[in-house]
């Protein structure tokens, strides 16, 4: 055998253990079963495949818009109060479709480069535009709008990560789904029970800690009526209620809640269950540097009112400000043990920073995941069968070639998966097939070829050498645009178009290796081993 | 072993035929996506909820039907789904009902619906999930292990395990609570008993599509498989001549119109895993035509004073033998597939299959028909063929000057 084939069948052995290594890793057992388990070790299998909950979610990232301008709103107030502004009026025009939006009414004309002054100075992140009648756009500036968004949709995947984590699933994927959409996609193998998962989820938890204005009203019309039948401007009414499913009050209250908040579960530094003073349980909080400087800088300047600890919309409980406070402080809200536990958990998980809505859902039951399995991978493996041996039948040695070359490329795809950590679904088995389709195909180009110059008459050296070279121009064409093609599904698809292109991607790529390639190394070996002028067996 | 040698089949000559056979089939597609079944979207692009429910005994689609329109669900279809031995229906209701403000409101309703003779205040174990299960034991804690460290993993063990039980070994449904005594601790199964029943049926799988969700999935695929033809006419374009790219295109799409209007044509639901298959055939059929494309290439520069139409006819039959042997040989593992591959896989391998097929011959009967027509429609003032640009590297020798059209 010469050198250079020695090398190429070194560089072939190689590349075969490099992959092998791919797809089991390093088994702890070298066993069938130890094998099995090394396998689905790295060859992670779609929920299409394995059963789980699937779930896309929107973020109302409009929410985290909102918090921000009625923050902006709120500081606008207090700043034209004391730097003596008589604007007539000012409000949020469109809060569902233009949350970034103030309009201010009637600014004086003289008062304009203060009121312009403030802005710059006091809401770095806004631009005032002047419209008829003295009034004042002011609108969050374009950048701080888009990261404030893309911010939301960061936080929220973040604080799903946690919650989900505490569930104890393994290999979730939380990730965000589309381009700019503000989506998130939720992928829980083994998980069969999308309502606790959304539960978990949805308990927002949003804390925030309001000035109250007035109250408890008994009903909404009572709120309305003590303050001449219009709510000011920065306030919303609130109900007030307990999340704790016992003891639970009859009957309603409802809270005077200004808009602003003096603090948010985003200035939270922990959670932890305890107990109130009269020994019931009770979450107590420590907040963050920063959130304790504010929380300070609010409760010494309001010495007297009331403060209202509200979760997700709801007042947990009203009590006067007493001292200037520092950075802990206690929620209690007749919760059971329970409760207390749970909220203490999604309060340091982090607030969801803005709602979400649910696009999509999806549960394949284990046992549906499990039957698809065995039927697809049964029937792909009688199909592959099928093939082999039909290629020795017809093409007698040289089909014994193309299947080696044809398992290697399975090989190669299947290591190739293990590595990048690529997810096997149903569309990935057909990207498989195209893989094997085509993978048969450059054989059979290469063999047909070689027949075809055999029957010219041509030495079974010439007739190998002109049959790939010529084969291996199409094949090179056919692979490209394929590849090319699936690319493009790769960049621009979403999901199982996805997967369908990865599996074909990294198929195609092993083909151009193992028949063209490695097929042909092992035909200049059975041929440096013939003797001259002895026929080719294909 | 060989099936075809030195055939000499005037492929060309039969262009009519192909014609013919290609309309028939395209108008009698469009026809019925136009007026009959439509295009039969999946829940996927439609949007919708879909309950796939095994039952424990044969099921009776229209006393389910009943059942869940007496629950105010006054469009949903019930149909049994697979085969019937698996005593499984599919309930699925339209995206009226399935709003993205409460995106499970209808699978709610359907399991209360079916659930409606219930044992009062007591719940069902068949659609229960581990966790409720062992929630429950906790709180009951029939083992009497106290709050001892060892209670919340012995009881989400002893859950999970129920689970197992009922979703592997009994496909989902069980039959009695008893059943589960070969899997539980029997004073776990008797605690079971006081709080919960079996019904007859258990929830195998829900697919619920917002209708935003199902918007986006129909425009992304198909934008990304718009986009994948661009770049393969583009790479053909710059390959070969732009014709052939645009042959090869047109091909493609013919083979795209036969396939989607053969699943308009039988009611099959077109799914995201569909066009995963129609994307394979679309890779098929390509990859199909550009080795007849290649071969018609090479015997340009060889047989440079031959007809089109005949260096066209011999290319097709020189690479006869590999056509029919590919094709074949794909077509019998996807075959296996749709024989073999269980309901899942059902509209993915019958769009294979029909893929394979119309690929195969739409390379032979569209895209070398279409080079030739080209060029016929180029006129007499130039019989030479078509040509294409040269290329380095490996490959026969070229000939140095480069052939004008």
């Amino acid at each position: 055998m010469n050198k250079n084939l020695t090398w190429k069948l070194v560089i072939i052995v190689g590349i075969l253990l490099v992959f092998l290594a791919g797809i089991f890793g390093v088994p702890k057992e070298w066993s069938g079963k130890g094998m099995l388990a090394a396998i689905t070790d790295r060859i992670h299998l779609g929920l299409d495949l394995r059963g789980g909950t699937h779930l896309i979610l929107q973020v109302q990232v409009n929410d985290a818009v909102n918090v921000d301008s009625d923050n902006a709103v709120a500081r606008l107030q207090e700043d034209f109060r004391t730097r003596k502004i008589n604007y007539a009026d000012i409000t949020k025009p469109d809060p569902v479709n233009h949350p970034e939006m103030i309009v201010v009414k009637g600014v004086p004309p003289d008062q304009t480069s203060d009121f312009k002054s403030i802005i710059s100075d006091r809401l770095p992140e806004y631009d005032a535009t002047s419209g008829a009648e003295n009034s004042w756009t002011v609108a969050m500036k374009a950048q701080t709008l888009a990261d404030l968004k893309n911010r939301a949709v960061a936080q929220a995947i973040e604080t799903i990560r946690n919650r989900i984590d505490q569930l104890g699933v393994s290999e979730p994927v939380i990730q965000e789904h589309g381009l700019g959409q503000y989506q998130i996609l939720v992928q829980l193998p083994g998980v069969d029970d999308p309502a606790r998962v959304k539960e978990i989820m949805q308990s927002t938890a949003m804390l925030e800690i309001k000035q109250s204005l007035g109250g408890p009203y008994s009903s909404e019309q009572e709120a309305l009526q003590e303050h001449g039948g219009v709510l000011p401007p920065d306030a919303v009414l609130m109900q007030g209620k307990s999340i704790g499913s016992r003891n639970a009050e009859t009957g309603e209250s409802w809270y005077l809640i200004s808009r602003a908040s003096a603090v948010t579960g985003r200035d939270l530094r922990d959670a932890q269950p305890t107990a109130d003073e009269n020994g019931q349980p009770a979450v107590k909080f420590i907040l963050s540097g920063e959130g304790g400087r504010k929380f300070y800088a609010f409760t010494s300047a309001h010495v007297g009112d009331k403060l209202a600890v509200v979760l997700d919309n709801k007042v947990q409980e009203v009590a006067v400000i007493k001292d200037a406070i520092r950075d802990n402080g206690i929620i209690n809200g007749r919760f059971t043990d329970q409760e207390t536990r749970d909220l203490s958990m999604t309060l340091r998980s982090g607030a969801l920073p803005a709602g979400i809505k649910y696009l999509e859902e999806r549960t394949v039951g284990p046992s549906l995941g499990a039957d698809s399995i065995r039927s697809g991978v049964q029937a792909a493996i009688y199909g592959m069968l099928a093939v082999l041996i039909f290629m020795l039948v017809y093409y007698r040695w040289a089909g014994v070639n193309a299947d080696i070359a044809l398992i290697l490329n399975l090989v190669i795809l299947l290591g190739f998966m293990g590595y990048f950590g690529a997810v096997l679904t149903l569309p990935g088995i057909a990207g498989v097939i195209l893989t094997v389709g085509m993978g048969v195909d450059s054989n059979v180009l290469i063999f047909e070829r070689i027949r075809e110059e055999l029957r010219n008459g041509k030495t079974p050296p010439s007739a190998v050498e002109q049959g790939f070279s010529h084969a291996w121009i199409t094949i090179v064409d056919t692979h490209v645009t394929t590849i090319v093609s699936a690319a493009i599904l790769f960049i621009f698809g979403t999901g199982p178009v996805k997967g369908f292109a990865t599996t074909l991607v990294f198929g195609l790529l092993a083909n151009l290796f193992t028949a063209v390639f490695v097929s042909r190394v092992i035909f200049d070996w059975v041929l440096s081993r013939k003797q001259r002028g002895e026929a080719l067996s294909i | 072993m060989e099936f075809f040698r030195d055939t000499n089949i005037d492929f060309l000559g039969k262009k009519w035929y192909f014609l013919t056979f290609s309309l028939i089939f395209s108008v009698a597609g469009v026809l019925s996506m136009a007026f009959w079944h439509h295009i039969p979207l999946g829940v996927d692009f439609r949007g919708g909820t879909l309950v796939y429910v095994k039952y424990a005994h044969t099921p009776d689609p229209s006393a389910i039907h009943n059942e869940i329109e007496r629950a105010g669900l006054k469009n949903a279809r019930v149909q049994r789904y697979g085969p019937a031995a698996n005593n499984e229906v599919l309930i699925a209701l339209d995206i009226q009902e399935t709003s993205e403000q409460a995106l499970d409101k209808g699978k709610i309703q359907i399991i209360q619906a079916l659930e409606s003779h219930a044992t009062e205040g007591k719940q069902d174990l068949n659609n229960s999930s581990s966790l409720t299960i062992a929630n429950y034991l906790l709180e009951k804690d029939p083992l009497h292990l106290g709050s001892g460290l060892d209670a919340n993993p012995r009881y989400f063990a002893t859950a999970q395990a129920i689970v197992n039980y009922r979703d592997k070994a009994k496909s989902g449904v069980l039959g009695s609570v008893d059943e589960l005594k070969s899997v539980a601790d029997p004073t776990v199964v008797a605690s079971l008993q006081d709080s919960f029943f079996v019904s007859d049926f258990g929830i195998r799988n829900v697919e619920i599509v917002g209708p935003q969700v199902g918007q986006q999935l129909r425009k992304q695929a198909i934008l990304a498989t718009l986009y994948s033809l661009g770049g393969m006419l583009i790479y053909l374009g710059f390959r070969f001549e732009w014709i052939y790219g645009v042959a090869a295109v047109l091909t493609v799409f013919h083979d795209t119109l036969i396939t989607v209007g053969a699943f308009s044509l039988l009611d099959r639901e077109i799914s995201l895993t569909v066009i995963a298959a129609i994307l394979t055939l679309i890779g098929y059929s390509n990859n199909d035509t550009i080795v007849v494309f290649d071969r018609i290439r090479e015997n340009i520069k060889l047989l440079r004073r031959d007809k089109l139409s005949d260096i066209v006819n011999k290319s097709i039959n020189q690479t006869l033998s590999r056509t029919i042997l590919t094709a074949g040989l794909t077509f019998l593992t996807v075959l296996a597939l749709f024989l073999f591959g269980g309901e899942v896989l059902h509209n993915f391998s019958l769009a294979l299959v029909i893929g394979i097929l119309i690929g195969t011959y739409s390379s032979i009967a569209i895209a070398a028909p279409i080079l030739v027509a080209y060029q016929d429609w180029r006129g007499g003032r130039d019989k030479k063929p078509i040509a294409m640009p040269l290329r380095s590297g490996s490959g026969p020798a070229q000939p140095k000057e480069k052939v004008k059209v």
